[in-house]
């Protein structure tokens, strides 16, 4: 399957985004901020489907959207990352202005379709490179912050007596999430990027109950659902956004079992 | 050296005058008891204390400095929040994402930050509790986890706000025990926020105890007396003391009996102190 260059691209690809998506997830769910990573990624589509209709690359849209919205959801802070209302509106909205500038392009349903479900197998080399740039700068940032961003989403009251600003690390940390999602949809598109960037984290903080083993086992169970998703893509020829959603909820599962549950769980069909 | 000094200090929060023109001086080795009403200004005297509010009048100091953000000698402990309880981290890395958090970096720990860690936990006798996930503890074993938090830094005045809300009596018994015997081993001042006055009685030194912008610091027998405690609250309140324990009360109503808790028996018979917590 290797000797196909898009199938080595798919996994290039796949290994920078998951490992990017896996990392960043991880505080996302600590933080619980999963539903602010989610609109995001929807209002990247309005980005993606902008940037096609003036011809750029969907790509660019995307992350200059993502990053905008996500540093304008960490200046409103907990005003607005708690209000399911407004992000609900916003999510509803992006898609509707993404439907109006993909109803002005003429490649209309393939576009939608890529954009909303991903297609990992249309992954050209240069779009690998520029994944492998964005993910450094993600991975980056995240290191620089994480310490900080640790302290104050488990103790934000006594982080920020210690001299630590919530908004500014709050701004940081939803930009980090605005690459990552953007990133992340490349690979399975807008309205699925809660299977990479969501399910692994969760899943990892169920199983395990260490900072640093839980970050890498996110990171790590994100790997191994991006490339069992394309390689069973490859096999059965279904798509690969599917494989990686239902791997992604399996594990999910999976970890969520209480412990006396999950021999039975091994046994069943 | 003074651990705190209030001078004519007015604390304003939101436009409301929190406190107002109100002067003292808690010493070093201090074990002070923060009492009053809900919004008397516990929580927003503490944050003062801190350098996260600024006062609007007066100055404040903190172990001989202005008070400001960021001051390492002192160690807080906030209102344990509910969000913590979905936290499926253990107790030991809840603990140890404070050390140093204000720095930028990765988060993991060399020998000196682990052993930070594992000091903390054995002055709060957590060593063996934290290592479970921080979700499946009780409310007073994650108390014990947050005074640890408090504690990294060997910080020498401790803000605790309200570390025994909503524990039972027996827990809250403990936890006034381990803060007392902690301040006296380290020798550190501490200002210890509460609705209820009786867990205390015993191991504070004196009482501050807040209401309509005034503030009342004293032993607890010239603070809690009807005169005193009927300007704070501004209205006529009674002290009632029976067996050892003190009763605040306004026409014959306890001014803070919990709803259930000490009605089950009289080894649960406690006297509550402050204002109804339902509408907090």
């Amino acid at each position: 399957m290797l000797e196909y260059d898009f199938m080595q691209n798919a996994f290039a690809a796949a290994t920078i985004v998951s490992i990017v998506s896996g990392l960043v997830g991880y505080f996302l769910v600590l933080r619980g901020q999963t539903f602010a990573g989610h609109a995001l990624s929807h209002v990247g589509f309005t980005g993606a489907t902008a940037a096609v209709l003036i011809s750029v690359a969907p790509l660019w849209g995307m992350v200059v959207m993502t990053v905008a919205a996500g540093i304008c959801m960490g200046f409103l802070g907990e005003r607005l990352a708690q209000r399911d209302v407004a992000i609900g509106m916003v999510l509803a909205l992006s898609l509707g202005l993404g439907l109006l500038f993909l109803h002005f392009v003429t490649s209309y349903a393939t576009q939608a379709t890529s954009l909303l479900f991903g297609n990992v197998l249309a992954v050209d080399i240069r779009t690998v490179w520029i994944l492998l740039a964005l993910g450094a700068v993600s991975v980056g940032a995240l290191a620089v912050i994480s310490r900080p961003l640790l302290f104050a989403s488990l103790q934000p009251e006594l982080a920020e007596a210690k001299g630590v600003s919530l908004r500014l690390y709050s701004v940081l940390f939803l930009a980090t999430v605005a690459l990552a999602t953007a990133e992340c949809a490349q690979i399975v598109g807008v309205l699925l990027v809660f299977a990479l960037m969501v399910g692994p984290a969760a899943a990892a903080q169920r199983l395990t109950t260490g900072f640093g083993k839980g970050l890498l086992l996110s990171a790590g169970l994100a790997l191994l659902e991006a490339w069992s998703g394309i390689t069973l893509a490859f096999y059965t020829d279904w798509p690969s956004s599917f494989w990686i959603t239902a791997l992604s909820a399996g594990i999910y599962l999976f970890a969520i079992l209480p412990r006396g549950g999950r021999g039975r769980a091994a046994v069943r069909p | 050296m003074n651990a705190i000094e209030f001078r004519d200090v007015s604390l304003t929060l939101g436009g409301r005058v929190v406190l107002s023109g109100v002067s003292l001086e808690i010493s070093a080795r201090e074990f002070v008891g923060v009492l009053g009403p809900n919004g008397a200004g516990k929580t927003t005297l503490m944050r003062a204390v801190l350098g996260l509010l600024p006062s609007s009048r007066g100055s404040i100091r903190v172990l001989g400095n202005p008070a400001a953000r960021g001051n390492p000698a002192i160690g807080y402990m906030p209102q344990l929040r509910s969000a913590a309880g979905a936290i499926r981290l253990s107790g030991w890395d809840f603990v140890a994402g404070v050390v140093n958090g204000h720095l930028l970096g990765m988060p993991f720990l060399g020998k000196a930050g682990r052993a930070e860690v594992d000091r903390v936990l054995d002055l709060v006798g957590a060593g063996e509790l934290a290592r479970r996930p921080l979700a499946e503890l009780s409310g007073g074993e994650k108390q014990r986890l947050l005074l640890a938090q408090a504690l990294i830094g060997r910080p020498r005045l401790l803000l605790l706000d309200e570390p025994l809300h909503s524990l039972d009596p027996h827990y809250q018994g403990e936890v006034v025990e381990l803060v007392k015997s902690l301040q006296t081993e380290l020798g550190i001042a501490v200002l210890f926020s509460s609705h209820e006055l009786n867990p205390l009685l015993g191991s504070l030194d004196r009482v501050l105890y807040l209401g309509q912008g005034q503030a009342a610091l004293g032993p607890v027998g010239k603070v809690i007396t009807g005169p005193v405690l009927s300007r704070l609250y501004g209205s006529k309140i009674d002290v009632i003391r029976l067996k050892g324990r003190i009763f605040v009360m306004s026409g014959g109503h306890d001014m803070e009996r919990d709803m259930h808790r000490h009605e089950d028996g009289p080894a649960h018979a406690q006297g509550y102190e402050g204002a109804p917590r339902d509408h907090a």
